[in-house]
């Protein structure tokens, strides 16, 4: 029978299926971080159990840590005590650790893919709902809740439940200044928040084909705003390149097997998917968000929609409130938003290519006199990458600041936010109320959509920065 | 965790769509190490100004609804981030079933292993129990019936059959999965022949 890749993974992981087809999962990587760990130990000790594989287990420390001079440690009493929990219970149930001053250390989904750890047609879960990011290299990945997070160090599986299938096909070329951050913005504009829920995306057509790793890793970690379980792409050659001679990676003839068994990770040419949907990449342009919903959507060159012209009732009361909360106008134009802070980094657009996209656009300019703006690298490896490159130097002449690696701004749980009605162009992923601090405006934009902001000082189209 | 079999409320209404966890719970209170003590900073944005002071006008902080146990929200109820704390925040409160036309998928599964009941019910059946909600009268959930009770009305909803019962019982998830320990042995001696680089 034919199969989507999903299928292919979902029927290799099944260690025991219920009449009701309630399903134990077999989970083969586990990342685990600070923030929604420490009741998953302390359930653990409580019961008395023990880790089950703990080697199929890594953790690091990234929500919470400082991104400035980290030398003399973390001075928010509450962040402290969550690092050095995470530390102790890496400890007590050995548990590898990437700790806050080791190099490796980053923001999860960085670093899983990084060091090999993350790995083609395996099932990762983290706590942490931008897992989805790994289904960019084939492996049916997703978020997790904290009591999930103790099962499956207990069991080193997961109850689930099988979700349908959906795909998403993006056709045709891109066009200039557009990048795969617009391409997911784009999706989720078109299915909605909610477009997802209850399905697991396949992403394909020749525009993700021809996507690096990298980009896609962009897709598939805000497939998550779009409501779906897991998002997913079919691993190619640049897949397994990219997985040759990471540290974690398989080795000599476990290489040549694990490639094997990657290169029949693939939806079957008459596989049925439940939805399907087609997407032009000629119809998408360079876009950001309005309001307080990644389906808020609009291309640089268009206006605030008019919540009056809105059929939907709750719609239409959610579009006011949004508009109000980011302190917009109704029909006034996109670029005539300005903007006070910049913030290029996170699990969505951390990475070097990411990096060096916006160094190339940055490079000899200023930023805008009354914009502040910040960098901070995905990992500590991305960072060091960086500055081999003299990327950091590119940021730092243009008068953005070079932080240490962390999610910070992100969801701002470090010292990184927003103030009240302060406005951010954000390479990040979510612009709810509140997140990148209270009151906080955020506008979500790809790497390059950030520098142009930060030049102008302005929501700008990338396409007019030379 | 506690059984949840009947449960008895003046429900409070939130008739916003795409609450998500940032609203029920913000980033600063998942500091925390603990599951418990999450309550009094539930939707802390919308209940609190920025001094710290109680908004009179929001639902929660009012009489009786700081006191339901039932939600009843807009859809799409619990997007964004995998944190429990949300979930652990309604608890706290007091509050043990949500009703939505939707829920967000990992939300949507965290309730179930806390003891809250998530009920998808349509856009029109909200409306009618949010009747109650402006009266300030009580409807009752029963879950072993699947019902919703409502002045000498009811109304029927779905639920997974096993997710049902462990609502009912009350059942610890990781107890049951490792009792399937021979499964996941037998299964893991298989990978490690079959895949022997994970």
């Amino acid at each position: 029978m034919s199969k989507t890749l999903y299928d292919k993974i979902w029927d290799d992981h099944l260690v025991h299926e219920d009449n009701d087809g309630t399903a134990l999962l077999y989970v083969d990587r586990h990342l685990v971080h600070e923030v929604t760990s420490p009741q998953a130990f302390e359930g653990l000790r409580i019961q008395g159990r023990q880790v089950r594989k703990p080697k199929l287990t890594l953790a690091v420390p990234d929500h919470n840590v400082p991104t400035t001079d980290r030398s003399k440690g973390i001075s928010d009493k509450q962040s402290k005590i969550q690092v050095d929990t995470l530390r102790n219970n890496c400890k007590e149930f050995g548990i590898n650790l990437f700790d806050v001053n080791d190099k490796r250390q980053g923001i999860v989904h960085i670093i899983g893919p990084e060091q090999g750890f993350t790995q083609p047609g395996t099932v990762i879960v983290c706590g942490d709902s931008h897992t989805a990011t790994h289904g960019a290299f084939g492996s049916l990945a997703f978020g997790i809740g904290t009591s999930e997070v103790e099962h499956v160090l207990a069991t080193q599986t997961l109850i689930q439940k099988k979700s349908k299938n959906f795909r998403v096909n993006v056709n045709g070329s891109l066009p200039a200044g557009v990048t795969s951050k617009d391409v997911i913005l784009k999706i989720i504009g078109t299915i909605g928040t909610a477009g997802g829920t209850g399905y697991v995306i396949e992403f394909a057509g020749e525009v993700i084909r021809n996507l690096s790793v990298e980009q896609r890793m962009t897709i598939c970690n805000m497939t998550i705003e779009a409501g779906a379980r897991a998002g997913l792409i079919a691993p190619d050659d640049k897949t397994i390149e990219y997985f040759k001679d990471r540290p974690m990676s398989p080795k000599g003839e476990n290489w040549t097997k694990a490639v094997a068994h990657w290169k029949k990770l693939f939806s079957d040419s008459d596989a049925k998917f439940d939805k399907e949907v087609n997407i032009d990449a000629k119809d998408i342009e360079p876009l950001v968000t309005w309001g307080t919903s990644p389906q808020d959507v609009s291309p640089i060159t268009g206006e605030v929609p008019d919540p009056e012209k809105e059929k939907d009732k709750d719609r239409r009361t959610a579009m006011y409130r949004s508009l109000e909360y980011m302190g917009l106008k109704p029909k006034m134009k996109i670029s005539d938003i300005k903007v006070d802070k910049i913030f290029i980094g996170s699990c969505t657009n951390g990475r070097i290519e990411d990096l060096r996209l916006a160094a190339k656009l940055l490079k000899g300019k200023k930023i805008a006199s009354d914009v502040s703006a910040m960098v901070v690298p995905g990992s500590g490896l991305v960072k060091k990458q960086a500055e081999e490159e003299g990327i950091d130097k590119v940021f730092k002449n243009a008068g953005f600041e070079w932080r240490e690696p962390g999610c910070s701004m992100c969801l701002g749980m470090n010292e990184d936010q927003l103030s009240s009605k302060e406005r951010c162009a954000s390479t990040s992923n979510r612009n709810f109320e509140g997140r990148q601090g209270r009151g906080g405006r955020t506008h979500l934009v790809s790497p390059g959509m950030a520098v142009a902001a930060a030049i102008k000082g302005y929501l700008a189209d990338v396409r007019e920065i030379n | 965790m506690e059984k949840f079999i009947k449960l008895k409320s003046i429900p409070a209404h939130i008739p916003l769509m795409n609450i998500d966890t940032d609203m029920i719970i913000p980033k600063q209170f998942l500091k925390t190490i603990k599951r418990t003590g999450l309550g009094k900073s539930l939707f802390y944005e919308m209940r609190y100004d920025e001094s710290g002071k109680l908004i009179d006008k929001f639902i929660l902080n009012n009489d009786p609804y700081s006191k339901s146990k039932i939600l009843l929200a807009g859809k799409n109820f619990g997007c964004g981030s995998s944190r429990e704390h949300a979930p652990w925040a309604l608890l706290d409160f007091g509050i043990r079933c949500v009703i939505s036309p939707s829920f967000a998928d990992i939300f949507y599964n965290n309730c179930f292993n806390n003891g809250i009941l998530p009920i998808i019910i349509d856009e029109k059946s909200i409306q009618e129990l949010s009747e109650y909600f402006k009266r300030k009268e009580e409807i009752e959930v029963d879950l072993n019936e699947q019902i919703i009770l409502y002045g000498n009305k009811k109304l029927t909803f779905d639920i997974e059959p096993a997710k049902k019962k462990r609502l009912l019982e009350g059942l610890d998830n990781i107890g049951l999965s490792l009792k399937k320990i021979p499964n996941i042995e037998k299964f893991e001696n298989s990978m490690n022949k079959t895949k022997p680089w994970i």
